[in-house]
């Protein structure tokens, strides 16, 4: 490595620069969805919808067989168990604004929240 | 490096891919979890950059593939290996456009690979668990993939330099 590779020059400030940019566009982007209300709880399981729920009712709900068990209190959903070897999702905090989600990778689950006018919107657009 | 003889080139590439596989081990010793599920260090990822600069880029490629394939059989599942393979090809393909163009040093070439090593992970889990709702993450690990990378890259400098006495 010659002698100019080895200082931070300006070429640098621009790569920090960009990635910046391309970060502050997601995050308007998701301010904005996550202004609209909420009051669904949608799972997904390896893409496939499992079940709508209604935020507003206190309930447990048992996904794929008991694997996981999500729970809804007070208009917000909080994965309490689940056999996955890492528990991200256990740990994930709880979720109750919309477009909000809880992951699974390990068992393909997706956990959304969704306002009162979406819903199967979502199949369509592509 | 200049060219050298054949042999020592094999010795190079042999001696990389094994500090990068120790790298690999190395990094599941580090407790660091940094508040964030999914976000480590990339420690192998400093032999990528090091090797940047050392070997050519075909070589680097089967590094870093063999790397990934070898530790992923270790420590990894199915999943983790398409994680990081996806990641690994495009933060190389970036770096090495990056070293073509001559602009940047080391360190912002390491940070523009850190950048699309988080994103080829984050596309791979998007098409793995078929939703967009991934792309929440992106601020998170574009700010990750930097910082992990200026670090990479200053370690990265600092071995090159150091390293380049014992090629003489």
């Amino acid at each position: 490595m010659d002698e100019k590779h080895r200082k931070f020059n300006r070429y640098d400030v621009y790569v920090i620069f960009l990635s910046l940019l391309i970060c502050g566009v997601f995050f308007m982007v998701i301010m904005n969805i996550q202004k609209k209300e909420a009051d669904k709880v949608v799972i997904k399981v390896d893409g496939e919808v499992q079940g709508v729920y209604n935020l507003e009712e206190e309930q447990k709900i048992e996904i794929n067989g008991g694997k996981n068990i999500l729970q809804i209190k007070d208009k917000k959903a909080k994965m309490i168990s689940g056999d996955c070897p890492d528990q991200i999702c256990v740990q994930h905090k709880e979720i109750g604004k919309n477009r909000e989600s809880i992951i699974c990778l390990p068992n393909k689950i997706v956990v959304e929240i969704q306002g009162k006018d979406e819903g199967e919107l979502d199949a369509i657009t592509r | 490096m200049p060219s050298q003889g054949k042999s020592k080139k094999i010795a190079l590439f042999g001696m990389l891919l094994a500090l990068s596989l120790i790298l690999s081990y190395v990094e599941t010793l580090i407790p660091v979890s940094f508040g964030i599920p999914g976000i480590k260090l990339g420690l192998a990822n400093l032999i990528v950059v090091i090797g940047l600069y050392q070997i050519s880029v075909k070589e680097l490629y089967l590094l870093s593939i063999s790397r990934v394939l070898l530790s992923g059989f270790i420590f990894g599942n199915m999943a983790s290996i398409l994680y990081s393979l996806a990641g690994g090809i495009l933060s190389i393909t970036v770096m090495m456009v990056l070293k073509k163009i001559d602009k940047n040093s080391v360190l912002g070439i390491s940070m523009a690979g850190g950048v699309f090593h988080n994103l080829a992970q984050l596309i791979v889990a998007m098409i793995l668990v078929e939703t967009y709702q991934v792309v929440y993450y992106i601020p998170v690990l574009i700010v990750a993939g930097l910082l992990t990378g200026l670090l990479i890259g200053i370690i990265g400098r600092e071995v090159c330099v150091r390293i380049r006495k014992v090629y003489r």
